[in-house]
């Protein structure tokens, strides 16, 4: 089966079918969950409870006439949207949705992701510029140094995870916590007793890294339009907002293996692919939850966070786990 | 990939396994040479860096053919998520409303003398390359992470030292300067 032309196909197939699902719905539960925490119902008129909001929404994007300004560097102009898409996309490929569904198995799986997400940096980056919008080129800025800062907690904290269970394979770490919730990561107090704090930090940093609010100042409406996208219409902008919404999931995915057990069910019964929807999902509920209940922060404050208390605590905790691994 | 290294025949068919592995070899080489290609020629700075940043990760897929996955991957974390985002920062800070560079010009001299430093440079490292008897090492050991890690902190720990004492001087010397910039 390994060697067989079918098995990339589907997969690939797949995995393209599950990120534009996620892509188009994650907007919707968006929408819903906005409507419901302020008390409105949210989309309601296009299918039932606007179940084909996304499909109409999708149309619109890819009918319109793709707008390129005057005065923009017309090749990076292009080329961004797409760079912010192929990361999130080819990210799918290394997570083990459960025991014998991955893509390909990678050894370094883990540094993989890190890989590909700088590439996501870069089409923010590029995409700001290229613009040639001050108000794009300030949100650029402003995105990156916020990913820049919020990515070395994060790999701070992976690390120790990756010290716990010696492999930088994803599959490894998350075969490491099968067996019951007190396997997890999260609850290994026998590792280092700060590890519920570290998952908090790593929840932050990636709540910063996909700039959602209460960090989304990249996209801050009321000081910069609609910060580096100001510029892009039709399937350019749908194709940041799809990038967003798969980082989204990557980064949910990410927090579920290295913390949350996997694909392992919380009492040891039936493991599986199950299992880690529903931890993903939950997690990505809390992400909507949470922008919609939190105001946005400042930028100085954003990188005060980052640089003076989750930094200084992950490298305590980085030295705690290996203290803790040393003696026990 | 492993199995592949092994048996070279002369002449492989495009569809065959060492021929599809010859292709990539090409296309990774192809991304090197338009990424400098791009990053010398181009009158833009950010695209310089765009250009930068696709040679970077044309070397990342050689470190990855020549089957050091570790290296591939720190080279795209470090070098194009980090050096190259950073000169990007830079260039922003600096010139955000640069437009066209007009193309500048020293010397008549200039351009003939470059250019027979180039060919000559370019001669010379061919004929080197022709001539000299390559011969093909026994791989030592795998390059996988626990071998680099044990490497770097057994018989190659001086390296390792060296590094830390060069990040250190570069995080002291970036004190010093954004310390001057203050009152």
């Amino acid at each position: 089966m390994d060697t067989s032309i079918w098995r990339p196909i589907i997969y690939l197939v797949c995995f393209m079918a599950f990120a534009g699902l996620n892509a188009a719905y994650l907007g919707w539960c968006e929408r819903k969950g906005a409507g419901r925490i302020q008390r409105r119902t949210g989309p309601m008129e296009v299918g039932f409870h606007g179940l084909l909001q996304p499909l109409a929404d999708g149309l619109k994007l890819m009918t319109k006439q793709l707008l390129v300004p005057e005065g923009v560097d017309q090749i990076l102009f292009r080329i961004a949207p797409i760079l912010a898409m192929i990361p999130a996309l080819t990210s799918m490929v290394v997570i083990p949705f459960s025991d014998n569904i991955q893509g390909r198995a990678v050894e370094l799986s883990v540094l993989m992701l890190f890989a590909l997400a700088s590439i996501g940096m870069i089409a923010i980056l590029i995409g700001g510029w290229a613009s040639a919008n001050k108000y794009a080129v300030i949100s650029a800025a402003r995105a990156v140094s916020q990913n820049l800062a919020y990515e070395i907690p994060m790999l701070l904290t992976v690390i120790t995870i990756v010290m716990i269970t010696g492999s930088m394979n994803l599959q490894d770490i998350a075969m490491d916590q099968q067996g019951g919730f007190w396997h997890w990561n999260i609850f290994r107090f026998d590792k280092s007793i700060f590890m519920p704090v570290s998952f908090l930090i790593f929840f932050i940093c990636s709540v910063a890294e996909t700039n959602r609010a209460p960090f989304d100042m990249a996209e801050a409406e009321s000081e910069l339009i609609a910060g580096f996208m100001t510029e892009y219409g039709s399937m350019g902008f749908g194709l940041f907002m799809m990038g967003e919404y798969l980082n989204i999931v990557v980064g949910a995915c990410l927090t579920t293996i290295l913390f949350l057990g996997g694909w392992s069910c919380p009492f040891g019964l039936f493991p599986g692919v199950w299992w880690f929807l529903i931890k993903i999902y939950i997690l990505i509920f809390t992400f909507i939850w949470v922008r919609w209940t939190y105001p946005r922060t400042q930028v100085y404050k954003l990188l005060n966070l980052s640089w003076k208390i989750l930094i200084p605590f992950s490298m305590v905790n980085l030295l705690v786990t290996a203290a803790f691994i040393k003696v026990f | 990939m492993q199995e592949f290294i092994c048996q070279t025949s002369a002449n492989p068919s495009l569809f065959s396994a060492e021929g599809f592995v010859g292709l990539i070899f090409l296309v990774t080489i192809g991304l090197i040479v338009a990424g400098a290609l791009v990053a010398t020629c181009a009158r833009r700075l950010v695209r310089s860096v765009a250009g930068l940043a696709l040679c970077f990760t044309g070397v990342a897929g050689m470190y990855y053919f020549l089957l050091a996955p570790f290296v591939a991957m720190m080279q795209m974390l470090i070098y194009v998520g980090a050096v190259a985002i950073l000169i990007a920062f830079a260039i922003m800070m600096a010139t955000p409303e640069e437009g066209d560079l007009p193309g500048r010009r020293i010397s008549a001299l200039a351009g003939p003398l470059g250019f027979a430093t180039g060919a000559l440079l370019f001669a010379a490292l061919t004929v080197l390359a022709i001539r000299t008897p390559w011969q093909v090492f026994p791989r030592e050991g795998s390059a996988d992470m626990k071998h680099i890690g044990t490497v770097l902190l057994t018989s190659h720990s001086m390296v390792f030292e060296l590094i830390s004492i060069v990040l250190l001087i570069a995080i002291i010397g970036a004190l010093v300067l954004a310390r001057r910039g203050r009152n």
